[in-house]
């Protein structure tokens, strides 16, 4: 196994850009102030230094224009890396994310590939309030053409970048605000994590928690504590993935323990845990001996106020209260 | 940064010179070709009126009737390494850049020979060999796209140009802003062409835009600007032609404005009843196509009997394009998930309607 190094996420994340551009000349960064003010959460620091503008581009404040010009420079074989400061800006540039960049390989036969990543954090808690707190993945997970990304700790941040950077369609590539401080053990070495694969991140018994990324991260946490403190085993399968989507690890993992709670920070209705619950029924049905349950965000716009923010935003305990009661419905505990 | 805008024609007709003149200098060969390829698209425009009556083309359908010398014109400016992006009334572009009209109508058609495979239609034509780099469908999004294709240009120190067409209505939509913006910011090598047939679906460009001379938009970026009488290919060309060695020579960008006509509806379906009797037989009147033909009759370049030789030809050209349409195959349903991703990925959806998302 390659030697580790223990490093923030957000220290993972300006490695593999940097690497990144270092390794193909095709590669270069664009975004709102990601070169002189070395971005807003300081991903792309020192980059526009030691690479130049050619390479790291700042650019108007014009997410729809900018967004598309890298689909269109995507699509001459270029392979773009653009930054929107946080996910909620990403609205501005939907027509050309969804309407061109998922549709230009399938609509015109396959012509033309189109290879770029879009980075942009997502995630609430910071009391940046309604507009500044959003969790859209699902918007993108929903829609053909892309691909979408959502890691949960610094090593899969590197891997899952990297191998974003190298394929050839439109990634959605989405941090998290809340992950860019927290560390984690990193491989050394020039390693890819497999788009499309979720990964059993803990092994258990008792029942399934389906998460991801910084929900997959307190899932986590909070299966090693249960373990330790009540005996419970909980597997933890975080997703890495929401488009493509894999169920078959999903249904696998419930299959071997009979129970599934899905946690996301995003609002409850159709989202993943929607989309989840509906493929563990039709995969494992048989198998189930209690309802499939969600912990997700309360659907409001979420207030700035500090004890309305902390109520309405999935935690930790309110991921013990559904696993006991999906043990305790099941006369498991 | 000065802007180019020279005391161009205002109005649709004004300062036409005598053909005689107006073809001095010009190869008489070229002039028939041009001519040809007006023909061929006034053509097989026509005939995608009557496929698309007798339910042979589905969807929507937008024709390039009236426009044909602003089509011909602005792609005679063009080398064929130079990118194409245009919006959905996009046919004649296709056949003007030089592709196959059975290959277009095939598409049109929906079937697995077309341009696109059969995947586009009508508003999504594609060649990459022809470098036409899509018919783009919502109003706008050729614009961030072809600006970005401009952009990869520079960055890998190429000396091809990108023309971007867009129609009036696209004026008004944030991504021509921020894109015009950009592109005299970054110095890239495009050429934005709004094709001014006057309404959009059915508004009148005064109606929608406050500043109803388009080029002038270009004002707020320093960006060159120029108006051209759509109805003047030669005209439309050499504007162009200016243009396209600005954006080569000296990576600038140009916003040009061909006024033109648009003979028939927003569509195929569309009859146009929001125009008045004599708005439609003024624009008709100057019919491009039958103006250029006469010019070159009047100065010689073209006999009766060669003209009549001709289009015959072009009515070969376009049965044949319609017979191979007609016998091409349709894509395959086994092929329905083949060009969601150009890269492998593991879980990729396959489900058809009805079947489990898990098996």
């Amino acid at each position: 196994m390659h030697p580790v190094a223990v490093m923030t996420y957000r220290q993972a994340l300006h490695d593999t850009l940097r690497e990144e551009l270092l390794r193909d000349e095709d590669v270069y960064l664009m975004g709102e102030e990601i070169g002189v003010f070395e971005g807003s959460y300081k991903i792309t620091a020192g980059l526009l230094a030691e690479f130049g503008p050619k390479r790291v581009i700042d650019t108007p404040i014009s997410e729809e224009g900018f967004v598309g010009a890298a689909i269109g420079a995507a699509m001459l074989g270029l392979r773009p890396i653009v930054e929107i400061m946080t996910i909620n800006f990403s609205i501005l540039a939907l027509d050309q994310l969804v309407n061109h960049g998922a549709k230009i390989y399938g609509m015109f036969g396959g012509q033309t590939p189109v290879p770029m990543v879009l980075r942009t954090p997502g995630g609430g808690g910071q009391q940046l309030a309604a507009t500044h707190s959003q969790n859209l993945e699902v918007w993108y997970a929903h829609v053909p053409g892309f691909k979408v990304v959502v890691p949960s700790t610094p090593a899969d941040a590197r891997g899952l970048l990297r191998s974003a950077v190298r394929d050839n369609d439109p990634v959605i590539f989405i941090e998290n605000l809340a992950l860019y401080n927290t560390k984690g053990e990193v491989p050394d070495g020039d390693y890819t994590t497999e788009l499309g694969r979720a990964e059993v991140v803990k092994e258990g018994g008792d029942l399934t928690i389906v998460a991801y990324s910084r929900m997959a991260k307190i899932a986590l946490d909070l299966a090693n504590r249960l373990e330790d403190e009540e005996g419970i085993s909980a597997e933890v399968v975080d997703l890495r993935s929401l488009r493509p989507l894999d169920r078959e690890t999903v249904v696998a993992s419930v299959r071997r323990t009979n129970r599934a709670v899905v946690m996301e920070e995003d609002w409850l209705s159709y989202g993943v845990g929607a989309e989840l619950a509906a493929t563990i029924q039709e995969g494992a049905f048989d198998y189930l001996d209690a309802p499939v349950r969600r912990v997700a965000a309360a659907e409001v716009p979420l207030p700035y106020a500090k004890p309305m923010e902390l109520a309405a935003l999935p935690n930790a305990d309110h991921l013990t209260r559904v696993i006991h009661e999906t043990l305790d419905v099941s006369g498991a505990r | 940064m000065a802007t180019d805008q020279k005391p161009a024609p205002r109005r649709r007709g004004q300062g036409t010179k005598r053909a005689a003149d107006a073809f001095a200098g010009e190869k008489p060969g070229t002039l028939v070709d041009y001519y040809r390829t007006m023909w061929l698209l006034r053509r097989f425009e026509e005939r995608c009126v009557e496929l698309y009556q007798r339910a042979r083309i589905g969807g929507y359908c937008h024709l390039n009737l009236g426009e044909e010398a602003t089509v011909v014109g602005l792609m005679a400016a063009l080398e064929p390494r130079d990118y194409l992006f245009t919006n959905y009334r996009e046919h004649g572009y296709a056949l003007a850049k030089g592709i196959e009209a059975g290959r277009v109508m095939a598409e049109l058609f929906g079937k697995a020979t077309g341009v696109s495979r059969g995947r586009g239609g009508s508003m999504h034509l594609f060649d990459a060999e022809a470098r036409l780099m899509g018919g783009y469908a919502i109003v706008g999004g050729q614009i961030p796209l072809a600006t970005g294709a401009a952009h990869a240009i520079v960055y890998r120190g190429g000396d091809e140009v990108v023309m971007c067409q867009m129609g009036d209505g696209t004026v008004n939509t944030g991504a021509f802003h921020e894109c015009l913006n950009m592109a005299q910011l970054w110095k890239l090598p495009i050429v934005y062409v709004i094709v001014n047939n006057l309404t959009g679906m059915g508004t009148k460009v005064e109606a929608a835009s406050a500043e109803p001379e388009l080029y002038r938009r270009a004002c707020a970026y320093r960006m060159a600007s120029e108006r051209v009488d759509g109805n003047d290919l030669l005209a439309v060309r050499d504007t162009a032609r200016r243009a396209v060695d600005r954006a080569r020579a000296e990576s600038q960008p140009t916003l040009l404005e061909a006024v033109s006509f648009r003979m028939r509806g927003h569509s195929v379906v569309d009859p146009a009843r929001y125009r008045s009797k004599e708005e439609v037989e003024q624009g008709r009147a100057q019919d491009p196509v039958v103006a250029f033909r006469a010019r070159l009759i009047a100065a010689g370049v073209l006999g009766e009997a060669e003209v009549a030789e001709l289009e015959a030809d072009v009515e070969k050209e376009l049965q044949q394009a319609v017979d191979f349409a007609d016998a091409s195959p349709d894509p395959t349903v086994e092929e329905l998930f083949d060009d969601v991703y150009a890269s492998p990925v593991a879980n990729a959806p396959r489900a058809l309607p009805g079947d489990p998302a898990w098996r």
